[in-house]
């Protein structure tokens, strides 16, 4: 039988999420009109002889969590469970810490997933490759090709291409390594916890060294990506298996749209039953909509949410109970819960796609400022934030609860 | 009677829009600026304009054909082959404005205002001297030329060209009366009336000011027309309020031709003038914005203080503020926002103009 594991984080993580993160953990933020972490779950539990879903991170317990759980059993009929980390133990030390209850029932393997990434999830195929290559038993990172200047920002794997051993894993270089990187999404083996209690045995000794302050945290803490597969690369025990299709990592809000636009485009496959029939893009759309209308592409509409006359939204997501009164315009934007946009409003943002032309570029993680001023990016307005008529917010982003009552254009606003 | 238009050259401050068309025939709600001033000259019993122009255009001397039929006077054109400053033309058309001994009016080409020219017909014969000069009150005098006057008689002083300190806040409307007599004074060489006559009419007691009541405005770049458009509607609004149009979705003071045509749910005004022929489709909200002859403004669009030039068209949900102009048939696509762009003409513009900037 077969497990999944899904790295949450807590709420040290996902600082480039706010102010969205503010009212709802990151990895329950919605995507694609469901919240991210379903994504995985639904890709999980489509695989055979998946008997059980555990999600480790550090986020206290709460309301949203909970409820997502519940619901997401009821709805995959799969056990799901959320093993709460009493510290960040880092990619390698949470399923460490916790791997008596991965391996309880000997699954032969289990897939451990980082919530933060937008993937189409290749993982029966991840199966099927383990089996052919290597020994029994080897463990495989997903892999994807990346351009040479971005891959640096990525874990970056060499592969040897008949046998797709990894052959070196470099975390983030500043050099160019390789473009295959390395998507956060993996299939291990029992076998892996030998590996990390070895590190684990050595950083407990290196503390001993040191003062003793901490050290119990800081010995458990233990990043996959450089501690483990660096030290496996080359020992005929970790391969690569590289996929073609689509990934990205959700670590800004922007990224959320452009990882918004890549489920989307899957749901004519997969869920066309989530997309409205007369208009691109948009599921669950309720609440009154009138006919000048034009929606999308690349729109998600949560519940409650109401749209005025002559309304148009583009490369947006509107989040529930949100009010769009007529004739606004609301482009590359996030509005957030129970948000209000005044008539004729322009709220419009500025999108950090990839580019196009470039079959293997990858969202920019930008930085928040840079040469002083305010990068443009996607304009975020935070939960209850009300925009009067007329004005225009222009790549700026807005904090809950905000009333405005002039335009603004590159800012933050407190 | 006999006036002189001083209309100058290419017109360059009012560009996008003189590209196209010479600056005194430029639509000033919904009628060209020149015909604003010939208009009240004839009224005042003005029988021959003559047009000082360093500048020829064809389009110019057909409008003069037509406008010489319809209000049965004479316009003439003196032609400026090189630059003959603001006095000069004065000089180049003298064989004109000697005939028959009688005052004739001077006035610049740009300015807008209540026209006052019978008043002040009557104020320079009563005074009885060479020259009056109208002078209007502004708000920031340093800008322009101010003139120094006796408060109850109007004699003048001096003048003070942009003044660093505050002298007085009347300054020259750019609206003249003379006697023939003062072209005696003039050369035939490019000379400043401002800097070379006036004073020295002023020194001899020859010239006199009359204080401009209502409202004032050069036109003459497109911040200021806009202001001018408020002015002028404010001042329709009490002269002759029924050529406004007013009812739901009309704000303030609006002048929209008969032939053009406004959507549903739409908000125009306050201040807008509407030229012929114009579609404004559903849903669009406009203030403070011309919009010339056969424009078109689609559904949902958000223009404040805009001038829209003749047959462009403005897509679905743009939005344009802060002095945006588009030149003749400019188009706009859809959702785009246009900050203080300067559009010249017959460009088709297909990405936004967040900071002000000029589009070739």
């Amino acid at each position: 039988m077969l497990k999944a594991v899904i790295l949450i984080g807590g709420p040290q993580k996902g600082t480039r999420f706010r102010p969205l993160s503010f009212e709802v953990p990151k990895p329950l933020f919605p995507v694609a009109g469901v919240p991210m972490l379903q994504h995985h779950i639904e890709a999980c539990a489509k695989v055979p002889n998946m008997k059980e879903i555990l999600l480790i991170g550090f986020y206290q317990p709460n309301e949203e969590l909970t409820r997502f759980l519940f619901n997401a059993q009821q709805e995959f009929k799969i056990s799901i469970r959320y093993l709460q980390e009493y510290a960040a133990l880092g990619t390698g030390g949470g399923i460490y810490h916790f791997r008596d209850q991965i391996v309880s029932g000997s699954p032969e393997a289990f897939f451990v997933l980082n919530a933060d990434v937008c993937s189409a999830f290749p993982l029966a195929e991840m199966l099927s490759f383990q089996k052919e290559h290597g020994e029994p038993n080897s463990l495989v990172i997903l892999g994807t090709t990346a351009n040479r200047k971005q891959s640096m920002n990525y874990g970056c794997i060499v592969e040897n291409e008949e046998t797709h051993e990894v052959l070196h894993y470099v975390e983030k270089p500043s050099t160019f390594v390789s473009d295959i990187i390395n998507c956060g999404i993996y299939l291990f083996t029992p076998d892996i916890f030998q590996h990390i209690g070895a590190v684990f045995q050595k950083n407990q000794q290196d503390m001993l060294l040191e003062e003793p302050t901490n050290g119990w945290h800081r010995a458990e803490a233990i990043r996959l990506e450089q501690d483990i597969f660096t030290a496996l690369a080359a020992q005929g025990k970790l391969y690569v298996y590289k996929t073609l299709s689509f990934w990205s990592q959700i670590k800004s809000a922007g990224s959320a749209i452009y990882a918004s636009r890549l489920y989307l485009n899957q749901y004519h496959t997969t869920h066309p039953e989530r997309l409205a029939s007369n208009k691109e893009g948009g599921p669950k759309i309720s609440g009154k909509i009138y006919l000048n209308c034009v929606l999308g592409p690349n729109v998600s509409i949560g519940t409650g949410v109401t749209i005025g006359a002559g309304v148009r939204v583009r490369e947006s997501v509107i989040l529930h109970g949100a009010t769009l009164q007529d004739h606004c315009c609301v482009l590359n934007s996030i509005v957030g819960w129970d948000s209000t946009i005044g008539k004729w409003a322009r709220v419009e943002g500025t999108p950090s796609d990839p580019n196009p032309n470039d079959p293997f570029a990858k969202i920019d993680s930008e930085t928040l400022f840079r040469e002083g001023k305010l990068t443009p990016s996607i304009t975020i307005l935070g939960c209850n934030v009300t925009i009067p008529s007329e004005v225009i917010i222009l790549n700026s982003i807005v904090l809950p609860h905000k009333d405005l009552n002039r335009s603004f254009k590159n800012q933050i606003i407190l | 009677m006999k006036a002189l238009i001083l209309v100058g050259g290419y017109g360059t401050r009012l560009r996008p829009l003189t590209l196209s068309v010479p600056k005194p025939l430029v639509d000033f709600c919904n009628k060209p600026i020149l015909l604003h001033q010939v208009e009240a000259l004839v009224k005042a019993g003005v029988d021959h304009v003559i047009l000082a122009v360093s500048y020829m255009s064809d389009l110019l001397e057909i409008e003069m054909r037509v406008q010489e039929e319809r209000l049965g006077i004479r316009i003439s054109l003196s032609h400026e082959k090189e630059p003959l400053g603001t006095a000069g033309p004065l000089a180049l058309a003298r064989e004109l404005l000697k005939v028959d001994n009688e005052p004739f009016f001077v006035l610049n080409s740009d300015v807008i205002c209540d026209f006052p020219f019978k008043d002040l017909l009557q104020f320079h014969h009563n005074h009885g001297k060479e020259g009056t000069i109208v002078v209007t009150r502004v708000e920031e005098p340093s800008k322009y030329g101010v003139v120094v006057f006796e408060a109850d008689s109007g004699r003048i002083h001096r003048f003070v060209e942009k003044p660093q300190v505050f002298v007085s806040n009347k300054i020259n409307a750019g609206i003249y009366i003379f006697n023939p007599s003062m072209l005696s004074r003039i050369q035939l060489r490019p000379t400043s009336i401002e800097k070379e006559i006036f004073p020295v009419m002023a020194e001899e007691g020859q010239l006199y000011t009359m204080e401009l009541q209502g409202f004032w405005m050069d036109i003459g770049q497109p911040k200021d027309f806009l202001t001018g458009m408020c002015m002028y509607l404010q001042s329709l609004r009490q002269h002759a309020p029924e050529r406004l149009r007013t009812g739901p979705g009309f704000l303030g003071n609006v002048l929209v031709d008969p032939t053009a045509q406004i959507g549903e749910n739409c908000t125009v005004g306050p201040n807008v003038t509407i030229g012929a022929g114009v579609v404004v489709e559903d849903g669009v909200r406009i203030k403070r914005c011309t919009v010339m002859k056969g424009a078109r403004v689609r559904s949902h669009s958000w223009l404040e203080s805009c001038i829209v030039g003749w047959s462009s068209s403005v897509g679905q949900w743009v939005r344009m503020e802060n002095v945006t102009v588009l030149g003749e048939d400019v188009i706009v696509n859809d959702e785009l926002y246009l900050n203080g762009a300067n559009v010249l003409p017959h460009k088709s513009i297909n990405e936004s103009v967040p900071e002000p900037r000029i589009i070739m």
